[in-house]
């Protein structure tokens, strides 16, 4: 455990109670902890995950909106021996960033993606996802999401771990501690997997967005325990072979 | 040096990987198809790589995330791929990430056709993308400017931390001609690529035209640009009643026709840009004060280039009316553009501009 602040991160300016906070933090200590802090690069999306831009330290790029797996493709590929991590929101990589999500994951690129999963497109003030829980009410959704027009609440980790031949995907959540504890190591296995050259891995993480969905941080700590972990459940869904 | 009998698409291919190109991201589209083919052997044999993309979305995007690692990279394209490299673009000028994007343009807007055309000089040259940028644009008008402008391509992109585009042709990708092929040449170190550490990221100048002085930093870029990349071949100016313009096929073309007019008595002079950005407006300036006219010859179809021309003109004071031959679809003959000279220094066209 590191109880020190890791060197490379900095003040935010995320709504209080985001999810997005803790996971930078999980993540930067991650870095840390696995000693590639000047051996990584961040490709960052377009969403509150800009904001990683001022958080975290060392080597990060601002991609456009939903394609940050094939720009850290490029990446990876120019730098084979440096860690290659996206952070992006639901959004931007299963709405707009579908195609090269699963592109990247179809290739079994040896990138490391961290999804943000808030149930909802936070940055441009709380519009449905496809991620938006079944009536939930939304900017465009006001009524509460219908399914039936909008299609269900898509599970893209399920998705990758089912089809593709990958090294590791996980669903993480940060709404307790004993999940956040849980979450890390999933991080230090998804970067592990990188490092050794295993192949594409994916950490979902499911993270409270008090501001857009009108709670309080605890309150949306409890609607995630309640609602989100149901439809969303938390778990390895393809674990690394064994080395 | 020996000469070769070498295919467009591969030839130019061949001379990026010889200035330096080490990364190629792409997808396949008619006429650009066989640059796309050759790297996806000939780059792993020289220890670079290949990558076949989803789409020119990703491939842009491929590109721009190696061009950051510091690779030198390329993608390649066609009329919708262009469409669709635009996104890239954009966000490469905003960030200064210097790559290169070879357009073999095909004719027409939509699916368009197969055929040859130069209906992307606006997307080229005016932008394509949100936002104010601006991209080099090539304009080769043979297999050996073909050759030469790649292999020097990456060097510019890198000096002044801009997109570079090749503004190919169907027909020039497709034909053969005899080249002298360049040695390999070792890039100079990226003092800026991102490789991990942390301490270099993509450079101060990527910084600073991000910064609160961004737009006067870039703005700055373009005119040293515009100073500095002047290229064209000329023609009988000094003394020309008229002045053809065109680049590219067409323009090379034009210059036939140009001479065979001259051989008949007719005073007219030709302009072929090299360069369609930055406009080698400096060349107007060496055309005869008191010209009749500029005929634009492109194969576009409502007239794109005209706009530069007259535009060029009138920084220059040369205050004469400004006439278009828009051929569309394919290549036009000599005696096609020699007529449509004729027909305008007999006063039977109206003038655009
Ligand atoms: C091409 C494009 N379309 C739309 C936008 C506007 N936009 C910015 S962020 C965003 C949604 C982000 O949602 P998500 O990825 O879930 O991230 P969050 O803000 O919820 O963390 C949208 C639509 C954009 N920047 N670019
Ligand atoms: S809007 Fe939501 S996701 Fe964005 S910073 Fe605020 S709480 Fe976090």
């Amino acid at each position: 455990m590191v109880k020190k602040l890791p060197e490379g991160l900095k003040s935010h300016q995320l709504c209080p109670g985001c999810g997005h906070g803790i996971i930078l933090r999980l993540l930067d200590e991650c870095f840390e902890e696995l000693g590639i802090a000047d051996n990584k690069i961040v490709a960052l999306g377009v969403g509150c995950s800009c904001n990683a831009n001022g958080i975290l330290g060392g080597d990060d790029f601002q991609c456009a909106h939903g394609r940050a797996a094939a720009v850290a493709t490029g990446m990876k590929l120019t730098r084979p021996n440096v860690c290659i991590v996206s952070y992006q929101g639901d959004g931007d990589a299963y709405v707009i960033g579908l195609n090269e999500t699963l592109n990247a994951a179809y290739r079994n690129e040896n990138i490391t993606v961290i999804t943000v999963n808030n149930a909802n497109f936070a940055m441009t003030g709380g519009q449905m996802s496809w991620t938006t829980l079944p009536n939930q009410k939304t900017t465009t959704s006001v009524y509460g999401r219908n399914c039936d027009a909008t299609g269900a609440p898509i599970h893209v980790p399920e998705i990758i771990a089912n089809n593709f031949d990958v090294a590791y995907v996980a669903r993480a959540s940060v709404n307790d501690v004993k999940h956040i504890n849980q979450a890390k190591k999933m991080i230090k296995e998804a970067l592990t997997a990188q490092m050794n050259g295993e192949g594409y891995s994916l950490v979902e993480f499911l993270s409270g967005c008090p501001t857009n969905w009108h709670m309080t941080p605890a309150q949306a700590n409890k609607h995630i325990e309640e609602a989100v972990i149901p439809e969303y459940p938390v778990g390895v869904f393809k674990e690394r072979k064994a080395q | 040096m020996e000469k070769k009998l070498w295919k467009g698409n591969e030839a130019v291919v061949e001379a990026a990987v010889r200035g330096g190109c080490n990364f190629f991201a792409g997808y396949p589209i008619t006429p650009s198809t066989e640059a796309l083919e050759y790297l996806s052997w000939r780059l792993p044999e020289v220890g670079g790589v290949f990558v076949q993309a989803e789409n020119e979305i990703a491939s842009i995007n491929m590109v721009t995330g190696a061009s950051v690692c510091g690779a030198r990279a390329l993608t390649a394209t066609s009329g919708p791929g262009g469409s669709l490299k635009c996104e890239g673009l954009s966000y490469a000028s905003r960030n200064a990430v210097p790559f290169v994007l070879l357009n073999v343009q095909r004719w027409g807007t939509g699916l368009g056709t197969l055929d040859s055309g130069q209906t992307d000089y606006f997307k080229e040259t005016k932008g394509g993308g949100h936002g104010d940028y601006r991209n080099i644009v090539f304009a080769p008008a043979s297999m050996q400017e073909l050759v030469d402008m790649a292999y020097e391509a990456w060097d510019v992109a890198e000096k002044y931390r801009v997109v570079v585009t090749i503004l190919s042709e169907a027909y020039l990708g497709q034909m053969m001609e005899s080249v002298e092929m360049p040695e390999f040449k070792k890039p100079a170190e990226r003092d800026w690529a991102l490789d991990g550490t942390g301490k270099k990221g993509i450079g101060a100048y990527s910084r600073a035209i991000r910064g609160g002085d961004g737009t006067k930093v870039l703005g700055q870029t373009y005119e040293t640009i515009k100073e500095e990349m002047q290229r064209w071949e000329e023609y009988g100016l000094e003394d020309a009643d008229y002045v053809v313009v065109g680049f590219g096929l067409p323009g090379r073309i034009s210059m036939e026709a140009v001479h065979k007019l001259r051989e008949e008595g007719y005073k007219v002079g030709m302009i072929r840009p090299k360069l369609v950005w930055p406009y080698p407006v400096k060349a107007f300036e060496k055309v005869n004060p008191n010209v009749k006219g500029f005929i634009s010859i492109e194969s576009s179809d409502f007239g794109q280039m005209v706009e530069d021309v007259a535009l060029a003109a009138k920084k220059t004071k040369r205050n004469a009316p400004v006439y278009l031959y828009a051929h569309g679809k394919g290549v036009p003959g000599v005696s096609t553009v020699a007529e449509f000279c004729k027909s305008v220094m007999n006063g039977e066209e109206k003038e655009v501009f």
